[in-house]
Order: structure tokens, then sequence, then C-alpha cells
């Protein structure tokens, strides 16, 4: 078992999902199995290859830093659970 | 009327062009048939009507002037992952299930351009993270086709097993699709349909929504490789706002196809000749070789050391990028929210009721390898096998024009018969996936039938930004095996 019970609750928490003690069990098993199988990557010496970035050899475009959208307010909180005045609304953070 | 949903897309715009018959004619016949099977097959979640025959009207105004674009009034199914201005778009998830875009994708904003018609959504596994279409918040797609003498569901692959299921069943004429790891060429080969997944690059990714970015690219699913070279030609193009897109010119695609393979060499990877698979998929692979050999391409043999990596580094490469990707919906801006007792229970549950099993799978898994201590042993580890990969296919380029090999180590499975262990579900991308990892382009054309009478497919990988050689290569193997199976009309009917 490459994770235990507590680093599912850990990782869980980080993604922000929550989950059940039967779910915890089950994805240990699970995640353990997935980490354990891409664990044969580890035959491959890769200390000397470069990360791969892209596909063909690209240059990154640059454009000119000026507004072209905007002015949407409505349009953007239109799909939001709560909203009011244009403002998303979210439970109280700060006390 | 039915035999117009038959037709090919070349043919249709014969037809609408003779005037033989019109759009609304055209678009009619395909909403009829979709509204007898859709109970059956599930591939449609969402069906556009008024829409639909509005676009058509304004198609048929079109031609009668002589300004009738490259698709114009032929009717398309669009995967459910495209964003199309003031109609649902839900990934196929709960958490997106009242989403209303106000903005619509650069692929289907061109399909329009060209005057194509739209019938509606199609169903996809969530998010695109499947092989079966069993993961759709919306239940199940069913594959028309049956093995012989059972009436048992098959898969009709996935992700895009709306798109595959409703081009074999002909409710629609072609269909948008998306390919992350095999998710057009997969279903295509389990439905006898076509499926390209191009360069990535080829096609914006902008408005579709984000599975693994680096790996995302749009393609069509349609019933000829014509057809396939047809849309491309459409939905291709250079997107200021997708920084991926790559500026090249969009070339006359539909010319590559009918161009002989004579002279061109077909390169045949040993690493694809793997244990467990189907003798009859050996088979069909060895009738490939032979269709194209007899029709003047030379065979060479080559080798991918690095194939068997494939699939464990996309696992490691897709999850952490989809972990990233999905982070977005936590309740605030878009999608559902679960009330909590503060901000982190309240995206906490909004997450927990709004994703899936397998999309908070793949979730976890990208958040643990992206966690501190594990970027460089996990995600910086499978981009550098990554390059080994691109290198391994580099190599190979250098010697032939294209790759064969089977799209996939098996016929179409069963409903629930891989549902119950990730791992085995995975395998099916086995030979798909190697194509995204390298970014190349890709196709899946149907050849024959298995031993339980449902399609194989055969793909033909091709080196970046040349789709040209897979639509001759392609369309080769579719002339040499007058593929002309179809599947059985029994969900109409039920």
């Amino acid at each position: 078992m490459s994770v235990d019970r507590a680093t599912v609750f850990r990782i869980a928490r980080l993604a922000r999902i929550a989950i059940t003690d039967e779910e915890a069990e089950r994805l240990e098993s699970e995640l353990s199995g997935i980490l354990d199988w891409v664990a044969q990557l580890d035959e491959l010496d890769t200390a000397d290859v470069e990360p791969m970035t892209r596909v063909e050899a690209m240059t990154m475009k640059m454009r000119k830093d000026e507004v072209t959208d905007g002015f949407c307010a409505t349009d953007i909180v239109k799909n939001a659970p709560q909203e009011d005045d244009h403002y998303f609304v979210v439970p109280k953070i700060v006390e | 009327m039915t035999d117009l949903t038959d037709l090919t897309i070349a043919d249709a715009r014969k037809g609408l062009a003779a005037k033989s018959f019109s759009a609304v004619e055209l678009t009619e016949a395909h909403l009829a048939a979709i509204k007898a099977a859709n109970r059956a097959l599930n591939a449609y979640v969402l069906e556009t009507p008024e829409r639909a025959l509005d676009m058509a009207k304004a198609s048929d105004a079109r031609i009668a002037k002589g300004e009738a674009g490259a698709l114009e009034g032929i009717p398309l199914g669009i995967k459910d992952l495209f964003c199309t201005k003031d109609v649902r778009t839900t990934a196929c998830s709960h958490i997106l299930d009242r989403f209303i875009p106000h903005y619509e994708s650069t692929v289907t904003a061109n399909l329009w351009a060209a005057g194509a018609v739209t019938l509606g959504k199609l169903n996809n596994d969530e998010f695109a993270m499947g092989s079966s279409n069993e993961t759709s918040f919306y239940g199940d797609v069913v594959n028309p086709w049956r093995r012989e003498g059972s009436d048992a569901p098959l898969v009709p692959g996935g992700s895009s097993g709306g798109s595959s299921a409703a081009v074999a069943a002909r409710l629609c004429l072609g269909a948008t699709a998306t390919d992350t790891g095999g998710s057009i060429r997969q279903p295509a080969a389990f439905t006898g349909t076509v499926g390209l997944k191009p360069t990535y690059g080829r096609c914006s990714r902008w408005g579709i929504v984000a599975f693994a970015s680096s790996l995302d690219q749009a393609g069509p699913v349609t019933r000829s490789v014509r057809d396939s070279a047809i849309m491309l030609g459409a939905m291709a193009s250079h997107d200021p706002k997708d920084a991926t897109s790559a500026d090249l010119p969009v070339p006359d695609f539909e010319a590559a196809v009918g161009q002989d393979v004579k002279g061109l060499t077909i390169g045949i990877p040993k690493e694809y000749r793997v244990e467990g698979m189907a003798p009859e998929i050996e088979a069909l692979w060895q009738q490939g070789i032979a269709w194209l050999t007899e029709r003047g391409a030379t065979v060479k043999d080559i080798s991918l050391p690095h194939t068997k990596y494939a699939l464990p580094s996309y696992y490691i490469v897709a999850p952490a990028e989809a972990s990233s990707n999905l982070a977005r919906y936590d309740g605030v801006r878009y999608g559902l929210r679960e009330p909590g007792k503060d901000v982190l229970s309240m995206y906490e549950n909004t997450r927990e009721s709004g994703f899936g099993a397998e999309v908070k799978r793949r979730v976890l898994i990208g958040t643990y390898v992206l966690s501190a201590g594990y970027y460089d042993a996990y995600y910086l580890k499978a981009q550098k096998v990554r390059t080994l990969i691109k290198r391994d296919f580099d190599q190979a380029f250098e010697g032939v024009d294209a790759i064969l090999t089977p799209t996939t180590p098996a016929p179409a499975f069963a409903a629930g018969e891989k549902s119950g262990d990730p791992l085995e579900m995975y395998l099916n991308d086995i030979f798909t996936v190697t194509v995204n990892m390298a970014g190349l382009p890709g196709i899946s054309v149907p050849a024959g039938l298995s031993l339980e009478g449902t399609p194989l497919g055969l793909q033909v990988i091709g080196r970046a930004f040349d789709e040209e050689t897979l639509f001759r290569v392609g369309h080769a193997i579719e002339d040499a095996a007058g593929f002309m199976a179809k599947p059985q009309d029994w969900w109409s009917k039920a």
C-alpha cells in the first residue's frame, strides 16, 4: 500500500472533496493500486532527459497590452449559484 | 425520408447543391431519427430541434443565394464538452448541470460559420474521463452494435460515446468529439466509424471544458474518411485565444483523400503486439499490412521502445492537469453549490456531491502527485518520459511516413464488464495514448468485424501537422476494406 488512510484524508482535504470513511477505505486500495502501477516508470533513467513542454518548437506570442473584452458583468454572474448586484456571494469568511 | 440519415456528409453536400432535398428536410429526417432512438441509445443529453430548424432554414436561404459554406446545411451532433452560447453545456457532470455559457467555443463557432446545423449536445463520460461512457451523470450510452445472437448492451467506447453512437446509428451526419488519451479513436473503433485526433494545436481548445490541457484535442467522428477531412477543414483554425493553437495554414485536407499510397513507407511497431490481444485483432492488422502493400506502399518493421511507459505516465500527467483544471468548480462562480457551515465545507460538500467516482479518483491522484515533495518524482518524471516517447516517434519518422497499429486491443465490451477495476478500464487506451503523449495526429478507420460480429478499427499515426498522410492512408484502408456493415436498427423499435 503506497498510500494509507490518513494520506487519503489529507489529499481529499487538499482537493476540497468531502469523503466518508467507506469511500476512504475504497480509495486507499484504488489509489495505491494506481500508484504502484505507475511506479514502473522508475525503471527508466531520466536524469539527462528534458521534460516535454511542446509538440513542435513554437515561440509564445505576445499581444498588445490593451483591453479587448469586458463590460459584461451581468453575463459573468448569470451562472452564479448566488449573486448580489454583480457580486458573487459566499459564506462569511472573516469574522 | 429515412435514407437522408444514411448519407455521408460528402453526398449530402451534393444533394443539397443539386436541390434534391433541402437543409430543412435533411434536418427534419435527423430530428425524427433522434426522437425514435434516443430513449434506447441515450446518445443525446440535450436535443435542440427549434435551433436546428432555424439554422437549417438559414442554410436553405444561403444555398438559394449561392452563398453555401463548406458544411452548409449539414446536421451535426456536438459533444457536451464544447461550450455553446445560450445552450446548456454540462461536460455530463452534476456540478455543471445547469450551466449555460454566454460564449461559443472556437471549434463550434467555426462549424456554424461554415453553415453547419446543430442537432443538440451529445453524451460523454463525465469531464471526458472514461473509456466506456459509463461515468456520465446522464447515464450510460448504448452501442447501436450488438454481438451476434445477443441483445446484451455493449459500450460505445468513451469518452466520446455519444458522438460515436450517434454517428453509427444515423442520428447525425457527423459529430464533434475530443481526445485526451483515445477518446475519439477508441469509440470510433467500437462503433464502426472514423475517428480523427488531429495534431495537438490543430484545433483551438478555447471554449472546450478542460480535462488535461497538454493532451486535449478536438476532432471529428464521421462515417467516412472523406467526411473526416471535410469536418477537420472546418474545425481547424489558428486562434489567438488559445496560446497553444498552431499558427499554420489549414491545408485542403479533402484533396489528400484518394491520393494513392504508392511510394509511402508504413511502419509496423513491434511493441504494439501485446499479450492478451484478441487473435482477430492481430489478423486484422496483418490484413491492413497486406492491403497497403498491394497498393504499392512499403512496409517496414520499427521499434518504439518506450511504448509500455506511455499509459503509466499518462495516468500521472492527465490526473495532475485535471486536478488543476477542475479546481475551478468551487460552487462560487458557476455550477452546483451545496451549503456548508463555512466556506471550506461549502467547497468540500459541493465537490463531493457534484463529482462522480471516477472524477474524484483522478482529482485525488492528481492532487497527490502534485503535492509538496512529490512533483519531481511524479509529474516531472512523467513529462521526461513523454520526451522519450516523442523521441521514439521522431526517430521512427526518419524512416517511415506513417505508422499502422490496431486501435484497440479488443472489440467493444459489455456494459459493466470493466467498470469494477479502474486499471483494467485504463488498459483500453494502450494503443491510442502514446499519440496524445507525443502530440501527434492519429485516425481510426473501421476495417473489419470481430468473431462476435462487432466492428474493429485500424489506427494510422502520422507526423505532427501531417493529417494529410493520415487521410491518404486511411482512405486506402477504407477503400480496401470496403467496410459496409451497419448495425441492425433495433433501437427505434424499442
